[in-house]
Parts: structure tokens; sequence; C-alpha cells
């Protein structure tokens, strides 16, 4: 690994700072991204800036008026003990415990997770299933990315030069409404999603008045589908309706073939996935009064 | 090489404070600059759980921590595990399941197991396995050492009850 | 010898077991020695490509570095040099060209210089520095395109293109005994290169001295192999090199070989200071030897009582860069579990552009193993008969000719099949649907060579015990159990070191399932003689002509000692006692291994989930149980990992896309059942407790147990490991 220099920022503005002066500088949260490719010659820092010491970048908040926010820099670990997170958010605890494993969980967080903008990255599909946003700061000010515009491109993202994320933001959960997200893995931990789908879905009176559907590893970006969610509206959550959404859900996917899988086999796990995730999403709606 | 930083810890403990480059992962420094070499590299990745170390109040795989991160920070490595000469219940077991054949793993598995045990005293079988599925080991098969770290939560149980009965 | 035995089959706590949950034990990574230096690899990018220039001149002169070497600085020797370390023969050529690529390179990964420099970060950087130019060539990655015209030539003074080496073994009369077949069931199965996945990547520490002497600390299986491997590298006599073998963290048959010793010397001698080299996990897994990809075809005639009239295998196996694939092994084992007349046997060794492979537990034997026994199930099925009793009608016993010649002494392949049958796993019922339940059996030959061992009794009435075997799994206790068997003592009061190759006698490896049996003969013997000199002192005490010596106690016309009260008097009856015995046993038993395997496969993703795993193993005699479960249960893991999941995912340009352990998906904590465990003891008539060895036999049947288990799950006969669940939907 090149040698470079470490800077550990208390506050919002001098990492903006620091950041907006250090073209290669690169922002450190969990480290279990950014210390792989530094050490495999993938990426090259002259500034690691270490963003744990901003405290908003570590705070989690919950109000069930206006929901969650989640510091960038909160570990999993944090996250999947949070009391008011277990209530409301059950399917992003179990995100939270399927990345990495026991110790990576102990340093990853949802907002390393978003900016490292991977295809497989297993919350993105479930933060855009749950409608949740991206708080970010940079040299002129902060501004809010719906998560599903954030990334742009294997390892991209619409974070500017001098720009940092500081939070993300989920709504609170609706009344009926039930949220999943399945990834399938040859192994049963330890793994990246060979595909993975993130649903969620609100009832009322017995009908789909909410869905929406993202996927993971079947494009270069996590995948949102309107379309898929789109086609549950109104409806009764019938096998066969929730079976129609997973076929739009596999015809928006263009995956690739790599040592994780053929693309023959992604797309069909598409759908598989897409309705297994979604009924559990109805599955946890109905529960959930 | 850039400078060096002063980095002020705990480790097993004790107050220690070491110099090293930001590029240095906690693993390498706990390894080559503190002398702890009881803490193992298998990977370099995060993905074998050999460097498992406490950190604060949870457990990390330290090859992805660096060194200059645990500035004010309480680190437990397997040298911390043992009181003196007494054996951790964990440690105990581990010998008496027979745990362990190359026991390059065996540092990792004990601190993850460790902060298991503290989360759930009792933990079922499948709670084990999936805590400790960022350990893995290749001469076991994972029965014995599955086994015993049930055989310790029992043991530590059943010592605290009997404390607490007394 | 009477079969009732004090320590032998008791489960006692490893004498390096405190060490090893403290953190204490020294593993070779952790050696810090004054003035140490660290080094790095500068590997290929290409996986055949002519090296036209190597310029080291930037990473010489980046400030940290020390020394930096190529291939050049071997020392000359004669092209046509073979090298012999007891267990075969390899041309000094291919050992060199494997540990630092001369001429070409011959696969991604393969080690083209090395630097050494004050910390291992300047020495990757200056390793970075290095430029080498290269003239790429086409690469070929498996052994039908290798075999075929026209195939990219690795080596071109070979005769015979990419085919290093052909065996053919045949007995009986082969179109006779298929003309008598009423059922002939033909198959073709391919292997995918799978690593042994040693948790410890290998390392090496040297130190040439002034005085010309070398020492090497290293990660090793066997210290002298490392030491005459070394030697013949360096072109120095083998008795300047000694070799200290760390504690080793796994090896399975992959830590035989040498990688960095030699290149850590060559370091270590242009720096004038010890040198350690480390392994990153990517370099282990294209730098070293992982075991051969294969392709099988087997095809097994049985008449109408389901005994087997003929048997035909064709093996090609990869070899890697440099000839070697385990062909041999797996073309002598692919029948070795069954009683056969007329059988034709063909293997290939065929180099190809992945690393050049290396052992791993009963190399070579599940390769083979899975396409027999596959077979055989699909020979059950037709038939009707059970697939254990299919196996039993044909199961070799005392007095079958293996068509690789030699004829069992009593082996163990009925009582282990039984043990499978009367199991409780066997009789259970299947959870539900999508369940499938496989059996499969397997051989191995394990081995002897020689090996040494030195006991000091001590006048406290301990012994120590001086050996040479790398302890990768337990061997310590299971040496020292056999000393105190014969001491009359407890396993706690025999202490045993390891030690290096200037303190010892020459010992093998700690391979093919012997240490246990080889070193423990060693000890035996060891043992006795200790118990001769001792019962001469005490008759030398007593005045007597004879002296008897049971359970610990030596006794004379009513007179009696323990041996600790003996041992107290040793300096008085005419000073210490020591004994040292050298074996090279010839009485090696093979070992047979069954496992009983349940998994579930979903229908719609094709994964497999393990559901109950039971594997059977005759050990001859279980020295210490619990170890030998331990190695029965991580055998079973391995071949289940290598059945599922495990692969070498190469693109087309012979790059390994999952060099690590993320993407390489060994078995996690969550993959597995606990695995249960039949111990079958068919005792070995050539080892004084009738131990034959348990490392390896254990891996051979999970390849074919799995193949037919997930048969039985989903009607669908697979003709490629690994069975991931994309294979088995056939997307």
């Amino acid at each position: 690994m090149k040698a470079f220099d470490y800077a550990a920022p208390a506050s919002l503005p001098e990492a903006v700072g620091l950041l907006a002066s250090q073209p290669s500088a690169r922002l450190l949260a969990g480290g279990t991204d950014l210390l792989v490719q530094l050490r495999s010659g993938r990426k090259e820092a002259d500034v690691v800036i270490d963003v744990k010491k901003i405290p908003e970048l570590n705070e989690i908040t919950f109000s069930p008026e206006t929901g969650l926010t989640v510091g960038a820099a909160v570990p999993c670990y944090r996250l999947t003990a949070h009391a008011a997170v277990q209530t409301h958010y059950p399917a992003l605890v179990e995100v939270a415990s399927w990345i990495g494993g026991t110790q990576i969980q102990g340093r990853a967080s949802l907002g390393g997770n978003l900016c490292n903008s991977a295809p497989s990255a297993d919350s993105i599909p479930l933060l855009i299933a749950l409608g949740a946003t991206a708080l970010v700061a940079g040299p002129s000010g902060r501004r809010t990315i719906p998560v599903e515009e954030f990334c742009t491109a294997p390892g991209r993202n619409q974070l500017a030069p001098g720009e940092l994320l500081v939070s993300l933001h989920i709504p609170a959960p609706a009344p009926h409404s039930g949220a999943s997200y399945l990834r399938f893995i040859p192994r049963n931990e330890m793994d990246i999603a060979v595909v993975g789908a993130g649903a969620s879905v609100t009832l009322t009176d017995g009908v789909i008045t909410a869905a929406r559907i993202a996927l993971s590893s079947v494009a270069p970006t996590p995948l949102f589908v309107p379309a898929a969610g789109e086609a549950l509206l109104n409806q009764a959550p019938t096998p066969a309706a929730l079976e129609a959404a997973a076929q739009i859900a596999q015809e928006a996917a263009s995956p690739i073939s790599d040592m994780r899988g053929t693309a023959a086999y992604r797309r069909h796990l598409c759908a598989v996935m897409t309705r297994r995730a979604l009924e559990l999403a109805v599955a946890r709606a109905q529960e959930n009064n | 090489m850039s400078a060096k930083v002063q980095v002020q810890t705990t480790i097993n403990n004790e107050p220690v404070e070491f110099l090293c480059e930001p590029r240095q992962s906690l693993l390498e420094c706990l390894r080559d600059v503190v002398g702890l070499t009881g803490t193992k590299e298998g990977c370099g990745d995060g993905n074998c759980g050999s460097c498992t170390v406490k950190l604060g109040d949870r457990i990390v795989t330290s090859c992805l921590v660096l060194g200059v991160e645990a500035n004010g920070e309480s680190i437990t490595t397997v040298e911390g595990l043992a009181h003196g000469n007494t054996l951790h219940p964990l440690q105990k077991a581990f010998l008496e399941h027979a745990a362990l054949q190359c026991g390059i793993c065996t540092p990792g598995f004990l601190i993850a197991a460790d902060a298991l045990l503290q989360k759930h005293p009792q933990p079922t079988e499948e709670q084990t396995r999936f805590w400790l599925a960022n350990n893995l080991c290749r001469c076991t098969g994972y029965d014995k050492i599955i086994r015993a770290v049930q055989a310790a939560a029992t043991e530590i149980t059943t010592t605290k009850s009997n404390g607490a009965a007394q | 010898m009477s079969t009732t035995y004090n320590v032998i089959g008791t489960r006692p706590v490893r004498h390096d077991g405190a060490d090893k949950v403290t953190g204490r034990a020294l593993y070779g990574a952790d050696l810090q020695l004054a003035r140490m230096i660290q080094g790095a690899i500068l590997r290929s990018p290409h996986a055949h490509a002519r090296i036209l220039r190597i310029d080291t001149s930037k990473a010489e002169a980046l400030p940290g570095v020390y020394a930096v070497v190529t291939a050049a600085d071997f020392p000359p020797a004669p092209a046509d040099k073979i090298v012999d370390f007891g267990e075969g023969d390899t041309p000094l050529s291919s050992l060199r060209g494997n540990i630092l690529a001369s001429g070409k390179v011959l696969y991604s990964g393969h080690a083209v210089a090395a630097v050494a420099a004050v910390n291992a970060h300047v020495a990757a950087e200056a390793a970075a520095l290095i430029e080498v130019d290269y003239e790429p060539l086409p690469c070929v990655l498996t052994a039908p395109e290798a075999m075929a015209p026209g195939a990219p030539i690795l080596h071109e003074e070979f005769a015979n293109g990419n085919v290093a080496d052909q065996i053919r073994y045949e007995m009986g009369d082969l179109a006779a005994g298929f003309a008598q077949a009423t059922l002939i069931v033909e198959r073709e199965l391919d292997t995918a290169t799978v690593h042994q996945g040693y948790i410890e990547p290998q390392n090496a520490t040297a130190f040439w001295s002034s005085d010309g002497r070398i020492h090497i600390w290293c990660s090793t299986q066997g210290s002298f192999v490392a030491r005459d491997a070394t030697a013949a590298v360096l072109d120095v006599p083998v008795s300047q090199v000694k070799v200290t073998p760390m504690e080793i963290g796994g090896g399975f048959g992959g830590k035989i070989n040498v990688y960095l010793e030699p290149v850590a010397a060559l370091l270590s001698k242009k720096a004038g200071r010890p040198v350690k080299l480390v392994m990153s996990r990517r370099d282990v897994f294209t730098g070293t030897g992982p075991t051969p990809g294969s392709r099988v075809r087997v095809k097994i005639g049985v008449n109408d009582a389901g005994k087997i009239t003929a048997a035909q295998s064709w093996l090609a196996y990869e070899a890697g860069a440099y000839p070697g694939a385990m062909v041999v092994p797996g073309a002598m084992t692919v029948f070795a579990c069954y009683d056969i007349e007329n059988v034709l046997i063909e293997g290939f060794d065929v180099v190809v552009n992945k690393p050049s492979t290396a052992a791993y537990r009963a190399p070579g034997a599940p390769n083979s193993a899975l396409a027999t026994e596959t077979v055989l199930d699909e020979i059950a099925e037709k038939l009707g008969i059970d697939p254990l009793e299919l196996r039993l009608r044909n199961a070799a016993k005392e007095g079958t000719r293996r068509a690789d010649g030699p004829r069992y002494k009593r082996i163990g392949c009925v009582e282990v099949l039984e043990a499978m049958k009367a199991s409780p796993h066997y009789n259970a019922p299947l959870p539900g649907p999508h369940c499938g339940r496989g059996v499969a059996i397997g051989f191995w030959f394990n081995a002897g060579l020689p090996s040494s061992a030195t006991l000091s009794v001590n006048a406290d009435g301990t012994v120590n015990l001086i050996e040479g075997s790398t302890d990768i799994g337990g061997s310590r206790t299971s040496l020292s159990m056999q000393a105190a068997e014969v001491l009359g003592l407890r396993a706690e009061d025999i202490h045993p070191t390891v030690v290096d190759t200037d303190s010892v006698g020459y010992t093998g490896v700690t391979g093919g399932s012997r240490t246990t049996f080889s070193t423990g003969l060693a000890v035996h013997d060891a043992a006795q003689m200790v118990v001769e000199q001792m019962k001469a002192r005490a008759a030398r005490l007593w005045a007597v002509e004879a002296v008897e010596f049971a359970n610990g106690v030596f006794s004379a016309n009513g007179q009696s000692l323990t041996f600790a009260e003996l041992a107290a008097q040793l300096g008085s009856t005419g000073g210490p006692v020591s004994c040292s015995a050298t074996v090279n046993p010839k009485g090696v038993g093979g070992s047979i291994a069954g496992l009983i395997i349940d998994v579930k496969v979903d229908p719609e993703t094709g994964k497999t989930d393990v559901l109950r795993v039971t594997s059977v193993q005759d050990a001859g005699k279980a020295i210490h149980p619990a170890y030998v479960e331990g190695q029965m249960q991580g055998g079973t893991a391995q071949g289940i990992g290598w059945a599922l999941n495990e692969e070498y995912f190469m693109d087309n340009s012979g790059d390994m896309r999952n060099g690590s352990y993320l993407d390489y998906r060994m078995p996690t904590a969550l993959d597995l059942p606990m695995i249960e465990t039949v111990i079958v003891e068919v005792p070995n008539p050539g080892h004084p407790f009738g131990v034959r060895g348990v490392g390896e036999a254990n891996i051979v049947p999970p390849l074919a147990a799995c193949a037919n288990a997930i048969y039985r799950a989903t009607g669908k006969r697979l003709n490629r490991v690994p069975m991931n669940p994309a294979t088995i939907l056939g997307l």
C-alpha cells in the first residue's frame, strides 16, 4: 500500500475544507472497502480522511413522524442494536447483519456501502425500496439526493469533488407497510449477492397502494425498477400479481457474466428473488398494523 | 514513507503507546510494532477472521483497521483472554473439545466467540454458526469449534449462577 | 501386545494446547530477528509469455531497498540435474523454474523477481518498480485443450507436446469382462482446480551467514524436504542448510513444495541480513500449488448379480506449469475399493498455463473416485440394488489385487460399508421434498517414509520426546501417547518437542497420513529401547538376571520400582537413559472412508443445503479418537466445499478472477451441519498398535457422495464439479 497521511476532522466544515483542498483524498468510515482497495492498488490516496469523529455522521435518530436518520459512518452493529430500528425497520436490521460477517459489521456502514457504489451493494436496493434519501455536504452547501439517483456507474456516484455523505434519511414506515431485502449467495454468509432484491409494499384494505422494487448485481448500478412497483398498484397481493411484478423486474435487468454467476443465471434469479422479496414484504405489511 | 504518528491505546487492560505509519494496519501494529503476534493474518481483506480483535465494544478484523484509528481505543487480543495463568473457559473448552488442529484460526475464533457469549450467553447452534461465519477454519469442519463454544457457554452461565446462589 | 490400552484410545489435551489458545505459539510469520528485513515477490500478470528483459535498477535505487534477485541469481547448475527428496524425482530446472521464472512465465502469478527492503511496504513498492518486458504467448488452461493438436506448447523440449507423462495399468481381459456384463454405464466428469485453502499463508525467513551456513525458519510440512530442496536449488550441500520448522497453520499437502525458502536465502546472501517473506492470500492462490483440475471417464460393466465384470478409466489431470499432476495416484485409486478382474486404466499428466499443482489430501483420488462412485450409483439405481449393497458385493478384501500391482493385506472396506449401512443416519428417513441422500466410499494408500525420534528419561520420571514431524493437528500428542503406552506413563508425562533438521534424524513430511503411523513407530521403537535399558538398570540394582515390566512397574523377585522411582536412580546406576530410533517402515496400511450425506436443493435457485453428514473411516487403531474425528470432519468439510462451490475461476487470459477468500467460497461455519463420525478399527498388521493413518481417505468420498445426493434430490446427474447453483440449474 502506498504511503498516505491521515486526518480525522472533528467537524463537518473541517472535513469539507480538507476534502476540497486535497484532490486525492479518500474518505474513511469503516474502511472495509477502502482499505482493501488501497491495499490491492485499485485505489490510491495521498490523504485518508477519517470521518468517524464528526458527530453528525455518527448519530441515529428516529421519530414516528419524520422517520429514521442514520449518520453516514454509523457501523452496522450499532444500527442492528438500535431499538427503534429493530421495531420499525426489520428489513434494515437484516441487511445490516448480512453485510460481511460479524467483524465486518463492527466497522461497515450503510453510508460506506452507498458511497462505494458497487452494483452488488446489499443495502442500496432496500434503501431505494424504503424511499431513502442521501444528505450530502460540500463546499457549496448541502443537498439531498434520492438514493436511486445516487450511483452512476460501478464505483461511481453523484458526489462532486469536495462533497461527502452526511446521513441517510428513511421515511417513517406507513401503516400496513412492509419491506424486505433478499439476496442469493452460494454460501450462507460472507458472500457477494449474485442477485439481490429489495421490496416495499403498502396495503390499504388488502390492496397494494404503494410498492417499490430495486435489484442488486444485475446492472452497472443498483437498479430501481419503478414499473415493477407500479404494476402492483391497486392489486391484491396475489401470487399472479407478485409474479407479474417479478417478471417486469427481470426484464429490466441487464446482468453480466462473471465469477459470481452467468448472465442467464442472474436473469433467472431476478424473478425468483423479486417474487420472494415481495412475498416477505407483503407478509410483513399484513402483520404491521 | 510518511511521518510516523503516535498512537495511545489500552491493550489487554494495559496502556500501550506506539508509533506507526498511517498506512499500517492495526494488525501490523499489534504484531510488528507492539510485538503481540498472537493475532494472525490469513487474508488481509477481512474475510478469514484470523486477525479478529475486540476494539472498544465490538469485534473487528484488525487487518481492516488502521493503527492510527486505534488512538484512544481499548483493544483485547488473544493474549488478553486468560486471567494470569487461568485460562478463559473458552480456551479450556477449545482444548478439551479438540477444537483446534493447526491453531492458526484459533485466536480469532476465541475473540469472536467471547464477544458472542457476551451478547448471547446461551447461543443456539444457528446463532453460533451465524456469528462465527466471519471466521474461517479449514481444519476442523467447525463441528468441534461449535461444540466447544456451546460447552464454554454452559460453563460460564453455570459458574455465574452458582456464584449468584452463593 | 495386549489389545487393551491405558493411554491409546483416550483423549488427553494436546501438549501444545495452552500455547495455541493463548497466542504464544510461534508461527513462521511471528518470527522477529535482530536486523531482519522483509521481502516481496513480483509475479507475472501473463499466463504465458516470454521474458524479454528484466530491469531492476529502479527498484534497487529506492531508499530502503537492500537486495533484488531474479532467476539470474541462481548459481550455475547442469540443466538436466535431477533431484530426489525420497518421494520422487524432480528436474532441478522445474524446481528452480517454478521458484523464479527464467526465459518464460508459464502462469499468471509465476514469480519473476524478489526484493528485500526495510519493511514489507517498501519492498512491495520496490517490486512494482521492476520493469519486465513480456512477449505474451497464447495460453492453454485445460487438459483436453492442451492435449489437442495445435495447442500452445509450454515446454518446447517435451517429446509429446503438453503430455508430460502417460501411465497404463491393465489386468485381466477387458473385452471379455465387458462381454459378460449385462449392464454397462460410462460417464465423463470434470473437476475444477481447487486449493488446499490453509489459513496461514506460506512464509519463510532465511539468514545466510558469513560462515556459509543458511538458517531457514518456515511453515513447512517437512523440514528435511525443505532443507533438501533449498540446498538443491541453491546448489549447496544439505549440511549447509538448517531448517527450523515453525508452527504451521495448515498444509493439507500444499506445504511440501518450497516456494519462498531459496528466494529468502538468496536475498539474505545479498543483503547480509535475515530476510522474511510472507505471501499475501492472492499470492497463495496464484503462486503456490493448487490441486489439479481433471477430466475422468469411467466405464463399468456388471452382471445381473451386481458383480463388476470389467472396469475402464481414462484420466487426464492438469499438472499446471510443470509436470507432476496427481494422475498416478488418481489412476491407482480409481477402482481401489473394488475387487475387479478385468481392468484398464490410462492416465495423462498434462501441463497447462496454471500454477504448478501440488498435493492436496489424498491427491488425485477425489477426482477419480467422483467418476467411479457416481457410475456405481447409477448402476445401483438401474439394477434396483441398494448402493451400499452393490459396493459390498464388489468390495476389496484381503488378497484383492489392485490394477497397479499390489495385493491388499487386511483392508477395512467391508467393515466401513457395513458401518455405513448400520449407521442411524443411513436408516433415518429423509426430511422432506427436494432432499436427497448420497453415499460414496474412497481409498487412500497412506505413506511410510523415514522417521526419527529420541526419548530421554528425566530424573522426575517424565520423558522428553524429540522429533522432526511438523505438528499440524495434534501429532505431538498422538506420538506422546504411543510412547506413554509403551512406558506405562500418562500422555502428560511425555514432553514432546519438534526440532530443527540439525537436531534429529531424518524425518519425512507430515503428509500421506504417515506421522502417527511412521513417526509413531519410531517413538514406539525408541520407547522399547528405553524399557530395555531401564530393565538393565533395575537388574543391576537388584542383582538379578531378568526384570519384568508391565503397566509402568519394573519387578523381579518380589521387588518392584515404578518408572519414576527407577528414573530417579539412573544417575547412580550408570547415568542417563536416552534412546533414538529411525525407521523406514514397509507395513503401511491403506485406509477406506465412506460418506453419507443428505442435501436439500432449492429447485428455483439451485442452491444445495447440506442437512446431515456422516463420515466413516477405518483408522486401523484410533490413538486419539478426538483427533481422528477431527481429521474425518475436516476432510469431509473440504470435500464438500470442493464438491459444491470451490474452484479457480480463470478468465480466458488465464487470470484467476476469484483469488480471495470472499470469492473462492470455502465453507463457513454456517454452511455445514455437525459432522457425525464413525471410527472403524481394522488393525493394520504393519504397526504395533494397528495404526493406519487417517488424514486423507476422508476427502475422497465427498465429491461423489454430494453428486449422488444432488441426483437423488433433483434427478440430475451433473458432469462437472463444482456442482454450484448455476450448474445445477444448467444456467
